[in-house]
C-alpha cells in the first residue's frame, strides 16, 4: 500500500473532509499562504480558497471562540494552534464554552468543533513549546480527546473527529510529523473509543500514547530478544477510554506499564492506572502497576536534557525488564 | 456614525424613530418590558421564600436596552446574553413558562433544568444562549457572524455584553477579529455603570467604551440606555450596516442597575441618592408616558399591559411549579450529543 507521512495523512485527511462536506472550513495562525507553522495545510488555501482556510490574527481566545460560534450555527469548523502550549490562551473558550455548550443549553444544540494541535518535546523548542497537555482536556467533561500515533489513525481519526458532534481535541505530536506508514487513499474513519494492539505479547502490558507507541514498540523488540513478550496497545483516544480492550490485556498478561511523555503526575496514566485497579484486572496482576511519564518539571532546552525528561526507548525497555522480573 | 445618535428628530416627536413598527408592535415593547420587569420581581419573591436553588443577576432598570435592540431585529436574527439575561431572553421570543420552569430547576425549562438563570437560551428564536462568564459569549459571535457570511444569509447577531466584559481580552481579540472579517455583528454594549463594585472609572483607562470602537476600525456610538427609542434607532443602524455588508458596530448604551449585581451584594460601594436618582429615570415609565403622549395607549391601556403581564407571570409561575423535576439519570446522558 501507498505509504505517506503522518503529516501528509492529517493534510489528506482535512482535503477530503473540506471535498466532502462544504461547511468543514479551517481557522488558525499562518495557515494559509505560509502553510501552518509545521506544513500541514499546506496547499490547502488553494485549492480551497480564503473563505475556507482562514488565517487569523493571533488571537487564540478568538480564534476558539469562532470555531465554536461557527460550529453552533452550522458549520464543521477546524481550527489549529501552532502549538498545543498556546491552547492555554484559549482555555476560557474550549472548557467552559465548548465543552459544556451542549448539557447546559438542555441538548438544545452541539458544537462539532475539532481542534488540532502539535505537542510534545523533541525539537529543542523548550518549556513553553512542547508540552502535553491532553490531561487537561480528559478533565473537562463534555470534550473528546484524540492522540493519533500512526498515519493510518492520523487520518482516519481526524476524519471520524470532524463527523463527531461533539468538540474534539486533536493532539498530533511534532516528531511523528516525518513518520511514514501505510495510509489508503480513500476516504475512512477510525472510530472514537477503540484502543487497538499493536504487538500482541504474553508476559506484559504496555499502555502507550502518542509518540510513546513506537518507542514503547521499539522497548518491546529490545526485550522480545531476551524473551520478553511485550504486548503493547494504544488506546488512540484517551476520552472516551476503550478501558475494555486495556483491561482484557492486563487480565493476559498479569503486569502492566503506562507510558505518556506528558509530566507523570496528574497525567492520563494516573487515570488509567485507577481505571486497572477498579476493575477486575486488578485480581490478575503480579505486580505493582507502573507508570512511565515526563518528569515533572518544564521541558528543558539542552538536547540531552531535554531528552532525559521524557521516556526513551532504552529507558522503558529497562524499567519494564524490572517489572516483568519483579524488581519493582 | 456619530459619538451621539441624532436625536433631533426623536425631540420633534419621540416615537417617531419607531416608525417602522406598527403600533401594535410599539405597544408590544412596553408589554415586554413590564415582562421583564414582573418576572424579575417574581424571581425575587421566589428566592425570597427559598424556592429557587442558585442566585440570580437581576437587571431591573434596564429593560429599554434588552426590548429597545431586540426590536430592531429580524426574528431569525441571533442573539448572545450575558448573566443578566432574562430581559434579553424574553426580548428575544422566549416564552415566560418555560423560562420560570428553567429559574426553578425544571424539566420542562429551557435547559431541562441544567442551566438555570445564568444559561437560558432558546436556539429556536436565534438566542444562543445567556452566559456565566463575562464576554464568554462575545467571541462564539464571530463564529456565528462567520456562518452568516459564508452561507450568505441575510442575518445579523446582536451580542449583549456588559461593561465588565470591557475588561476582558476576549473584547478586544473579538472586536478586532469581526471588524477584520467584517463580520455583521452589533455588539451591544450595556454599561450599568459597575462590574460587580468596580465602576468604569475604576476599571477602565478610557472609561467610555464606545471610544473603543475606533481602536478596531468601527463605528461607536453612545446613547442614553434607558431611552428604548434611542436604542431601538442606535441599533435598527448597525443592523442596517451589518446586513449590507458593512461590517460590525459597537453600541454603548448607558443605564443602570437598580439591584445589587446579585443576591450577595451589600451594596457598598455606591449610594442610595444614587440608586434612587437613577430610579427616577424608570425606562418603563418613560416609554408608557411616551405612548400616551403619542395617542397610542391611554392610561388605562398601560394599566391593562401591566395587569396582563403580571397575570402572564402568575401563569408562569404555576406552570414551573406545577412541572416535573429533571430525572436523575439524565445527568450523564446530556453530557455529549
Amino acid at each position: 500500500m501507498r505509504e505517506i507521512t503522518y503529516l501528509e495523512a492529517v493534510r489528506e485527511a482535512l482535503r477530503l473532509a473540506m471535498q466532502r462536506d462544504e461547511r468543514v472550513v479551517l481557522m488558525g495562525e499562518d495557515i494559509g499562504v505560509y502553510g501552518g507553522a509545521f506544513g500541514v495545510t499546506d496547499g490547502l488555501l488553494s485549492e480551497f480558497g480564503a473563505d475556507r482556510v482562514r488565517d487569523t490574527p493571533i488571537s487564540e481566545l478568538a480564534i476558539a471562540g469562532a470555531g465554536v460560534g461557527a460550529a453552533l450555527t452550522g458549520l464543521r469548523p477546524v481550527i489549529e494552534y501552532m502549538f498545543m502550549d498556546f491552547m492555554t490562551l484559549g482555555m476560557e473558550q474550549l472548557a467552559n464554552q465548548a465543552a459544556k455548550i451542549h448539557f447546559m443549553l438542555g441538548d438544545q444544540v452541539s458544537v462539532p468543533l475539532v481542534v488540532r494541535a502539535p505537542a510534545g518535546a523533541g525539537t529543542g523548542a523548550a518549556a513553553q513549546h512542547s508540552q502535553s497537555l491532553e490531561a487537561w482536556f480528559v478533565h473537562v467533561p463534555g470534550l473528546k480527546v484524540v492522540m493519533p500515533s500512526t498515519p493510518y489513525d492520523a487520518k482516519g481519526l481526524l476524519l471520524a473527529s470532524i463527523e463527531d458532534p461533539n468538540p474534539v481535541i486533536f493532539v498530533e505530536h511534532k516528531l511523528l510529523y516525518r513518520e511514514k506508514g501505510e495510509v489508503p487513499e480513500d476516504y475512512y474513519t477510525v472510530p472514537l473509543g477503540q484502543a487497538v494492539v499493536r504487538r500482541p505479547g504474553r508476559d506484559v502490558t504496555i499502555i502507550a500514547t502518542s509518540i510513546m507507541v513506537p518507542r514503547a514498540l521499539d522497548a518491546a523488540a529490545r526485550l522480545a530478544a531476551e524473551g520478553i513478550e511485550a504486548e503493547v496497545i494504544d488506546p488512540r483516544t484517551l476520552k472516551p477510554l476503550d478501558e475494555a480492550t486495556l483491561v482484557a490485556s492486563v487480565c493476559k498478561t498479569g503486569r502492566v506499564a503506562i507510558v505518556h511523555e506528558a509530566p507523570k503526575t496528574g497525567g492520563v496514566g494516573a487515570e488509567i492506572a485507577a481505571r486497572l485497579a477498579e476493575s477486575e484486572a486488578f485480581d490478575y496482576l503480579d505486580a505493582p502497576i507502573l507508570r512511565l511519564g515526563g518528569l515533572d518539571a518544564p521541558i528543558p532546552y539542552n538536547r540531552n536534557l531535554e531528552y532525559h525528561s521524557v521516556p526513551q526507548p532504552e529507558t522503558i525497555a529497562e524499567r519494564v525488564r524490572d517489572l516483568v522480573k519483579g524488581r519493582v | 456614525m456619530n459619538d451621539k445618535v441624532d436625536s433631533a428628530e426623536a425631540v420633534a416627536s419621540p416615537l417617531a424613530a419607531l416608525a417602522p413598527l406598527t403600533r401594535e408592535e410599539q405597544i408590544a415593547l412596553l408589554k415586554k418590558m413590564y415582562l421583564i420587569r414582573m418576572f424579575e420581581q417574581k424571581a425575587e419573591e421566589l428566592y425570597a421564600l427559598g424556592k429557587v436553588h442558585g442566585t440570580m443577576h437581576l437587571s431591573i432598570g434596564q429593560e429599554a436596552t434588552a426590548v429597545g435592540a431586540v426590536a430592531a431585529l429580524q426574528p431569525d436574527d441571533y442573539m448572545f446574553s450575558t448573566h443578566r439575561g432574562h430581559g434579553h431572553c424574553l426580548a428575544k421570543g422566549a416564552d415566560v413558562s418555560r423560562m420560570m420552569a428553567e429559574f426553578l430547576g425544571k424539566v420542562t425549562g429551557y435547559c431541562r433544568g441544567r442551566g438555570g438563570s445564568m444559561h437560558i437560551a432558546d436556539v429556536s428564536t436565534g438566542n444562543l444562549g445567556a452566559n456565566g462568564i463575562v464576554a464568554g459569549g462575545v467571541p462564539i459571535a464571530i463564529g456565528v457572524g462567520l456562518s452568516i457570511q459564508y452561507l450568505k444569509q441575510a442575518r445579523v447577531v446582536l451580542c449583549f455584553f456588559g461593561d465588565g466584559a470591557v475588561h476582558e481580552g476576549a473584547f478586544h481579540e473579538t472586536l478586532n477579529l469581526a471588524a477584520l472579517w467584517r463580520l455583521p455583528i452589533i455588539f451591544f454594549c450595556e454599561n450599568n455603570q459597575y462590574a460587580m463594585s468596580i465602576s468604569t472609572q475604576r476599571a477602565l483607562a478610557e472609561p467610555s467604551i464606545a471610544r473603543h470602537a475606533a481602536s478596531y476600525a468601527m463605528p461607536g456610538c453612545t446613547v442614553d440606555g434607558n431611552d428604548l427609542v434611542a436604542v431601538y434607532q442606535a441599533t435598527r443602524q448597525a443592523a442596517t450596516r451589518a446586513r449590507g455588508g458593512d461590517g460590525p458596530t459597537l453600541i454603548e448604551a448607558i443605564t443602570y442597575r437598580w439591584r445589587g449585581h446579585s443576591k450577595s451584594d451589600r451594596q457598598r460601594y455606591r449610594s442610595r441618592e444614587e440608586v434612587e436618582a437613577w430610579k427616577a429615570k424608570d425606562p418603563i415609565a418613560r416609554y408608557a408616558a411616551q405612548l400616551v403622549a403619542a395617542g397610542a395607549m391611554t392610561e388605562e391601556g398601560v394599566r391593562a399591559v401591566e395587569a396582563g403581564a403580571r397575570a402572564a407571570i402568575e401563569a408562569a409561575v404555576a406552570f414551573a411549579e406545577a412541572s416535573p423535576e429533571p430525572p436523575v439519570d439524565e445527568i450523564l446522558r446530556g453530557v455529549y450529543a
